[in-house]
């Protein structure tokens, strides 16, 4: 269970005002996707969700609880770049968080419970094809396989919240259809609410059951930092049905 | 014709290229001692190549007629003895400080402006001090060379541990870490390259601080003996004795490479 409630939630950097007003709720296991212009608030919206930003004003709530004020294993993250760690081979980097849980003074498993840990780390290195690189160290894989890795290094745990910043931004068009599949395998699995930002709409229709549009519903020319962003677009997406064409939706987000 | 920048030796070129400047001193060095010679047979400053030979049979084969000793080993047993103590303690207190204070911002608070202001000490400058709180003995030489380097390794550590991505520690940290598992699991084992870097580098000034210590206050040890045969402009002696020196420093510097490149393969760049 993980729903995220957000009311009347301000974000300011000294007088520059990043987030204004954020209301909304999203139900448990919905995947939302999330676009918007650069530098306009989706980033700081994931980091205050990862507890690593706090909110100026307002409340962050998940499950009705306030989102606690440091990282912690019910909330995953994968980034764009740098979540690996180097000094970890493929298949240890899958271990590291089953080993934390299992281990709080070494962060090793030892015997039958390593033995337990493998078995899962290797199914889910099975499910995004990287068994075969299993003893590679992250900077011999192609961004392609690092970002896999990041992925599912991040579901191990069985986060209730997956956050997913740009994950496929520095990739190739051409591989991205692959990490649609494995990303979608995983939320099923996995039972977890997802927030995906993008900057590829067509990515944040394919995937999402909801997508958030990050704009600033003012402006003024002469105090840019004067006004937030907020969500001037909150689309329901039926995945199965694609009832609304592509096309015509872009079409209405580029109206006002 | 290519670009001088993308003009690469071949590997027996690139061999026979980091001879030459060898070669060239070699040859320098026996032009200058015979033109000196053949003027005054009794010159001392650049001895001719079987005085090395005569001085090396002496010191390094047959036993001193005063102690009995091997002089060329006994130099080198209590010069690396020394060195290579001082280095491990610098190393030790070089990673848990480095460890500390980037992994920790309260300890960063705490030590990190005065660990930069220890390391602003000349060690030559708090060198008295050492001999007299602790003695002329073997404590007060080892605690310079730790004096001299152990700072440098402490600043050089933590400012690996803080160029650390940040999304590396905060995605540990979404997998459960503890600040615990987190220094031990993540940061720590990803210090350890650069502690050998940091090893590499300050090697030259532990010698220098050494050598310093037992040109002033020792009986044996390989500064010691080039400032006693000083006196007698004993060339014939320094100058195998610098040579040694610096085929020792080498040698552990290579030493050190190896076990970077055997231990942390992932941290070779590639
Ligand atoms: N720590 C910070 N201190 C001050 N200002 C910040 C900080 N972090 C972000 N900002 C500002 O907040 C605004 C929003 O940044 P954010 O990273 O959330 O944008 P974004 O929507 O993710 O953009 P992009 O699509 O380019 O990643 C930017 O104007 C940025 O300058
Ligand atoms: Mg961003």
């Amino acid at each position: 269970m993980a729903s995220v409630t957000v009311k009347h939630l301000w974000k300011e950097y000294g007088s520059q005002v990043v987030l204004e007003n954020l209301n909304l709720h999203v139900a448990d296991r919905e995947f939302v996707t999330i676009i918007g212009a650069s530098g306009c608030g989706k980033t700081t919206f994931l980091r205050m969700l990862l507890g690593v930003e706090q909110p100026t004003k307002g409340q962050l709530l998940i499950d009705g609880e306030p989102v606690p004020a440091e990282p912690g294993p019910d909330r995953g993250i994968v980034f764009q770049r740098y979540s690996l760690f180097p000094h970890l081979s493929v298949l240890d980097n899958l271990m590291l968080g089953l080993e934390f849980s299992g281990s709080r003074w070494l962060g090793k498993l030892f015997g039958a419970r390593r033995r337990v840990a493998l078995e899962k780390a290797e199914s889910l290195l099975e499910a995004i094809g990287l068994h075969t690189a299993r003893d590679k160290y992250p900077s011999q894989l192609s961004g392609g396989m690092q970002q896999r890795l990041s992925i599912a290094q991040s579901v191990i745990r069985e986060p209730k919240i997956l956050l997913l910043d740009e994950p496929f931004g520095a990739l190739d068009p051409g591989i991205t259809a692959d990490m649609h599949e494995i990303i979608l395998r995983l939320w099923q699995a996995n039972r977890m609410t997802i927030f995906m930002i993008t900057h590829d709409l067509k990515e944040s229709f394919q995937l999402g059951t909801r997508l958030l549009v990050f704009d600033k519903r003012r402006n003024d020319p002469h105090e840019p930092e004067r006004y937030g962003a907020t969500v001037t677009y909150d689309i329901p997406l039926n995945r199965k049905k694609h009832s609304m064409p592509l096309a015509s939706l872009t079409a209405a987000l580029a109206g006002p | 014709m290519p670009r001088l920048v993308n003009l690469y030796p071949s590997s027996g070129g690139a061999l026979a290229l980091g001879a030459l400047p060898f070669l060239i001193l070699i040859a320098a060095y026996l032009f200058g001692s015979a033109t000196r010679l053949a003027e005054n047979p009794d010159d001392k400053l650049l001895p001719a190549p079987s005085a090395f030979v005569e001085t090396l049979k002496s010191y390094a084969v047959e036993e001193d007629r005063r102690s009995g000793e091997v002089l060329w080993w006994l130099d080198t047993g209590a010069s690396l003895k020394r060195l290579l103590i001082a280095l491990g303690i610098s190393a030790l207190i070089g990673i848990v400080g480095g460890l500390a204070i980037g992994a920790l911002p309260i300890v960063r608070s705490l030590l990190g402006p005065f660990v930069a202001a220890l390391a602003m000490i000349p060690p030559l400058a708090i060198l008295p001090i050492l001999f007299i709180m602790l003695g002329l003995g073997e404590v007060a030489k080892i605690a310079l060379i730790v004096f001299g380097v152990a700072p440098c390794i402490i600043r050089d550590v933590s400012l690996r541990a803080g160029e650390l991505p940040k999304e590396q520690l905060i995605k540990a940290q979404t997998l459960g870490a503890s600040s615990w598992l987190l220094a031990t699991r993540v940061i720590l084992p990803q210090l350890w390259p650069r502690l050998i870097d940091a090893l590499r580098l300050t090697l030259g000034s532990a010698w220098l601080f050494l050598i310093a210590a037992e040109a002033i206050a020792s009986t044996e040890g390989l500064g010691y003996r080039i400032f006693l045969v000083r006196r007698y402009m004993a060339m014939d002696v320094i100058l195998p004795y610098v040579i040694w020196i610096t085929l020792l420093a080498y040698t552990m510097d290579w030493l050190l490479r190896m076990t970077r490149a055997r231990l942390f393969p992932w941290a070779e760049s590639r």
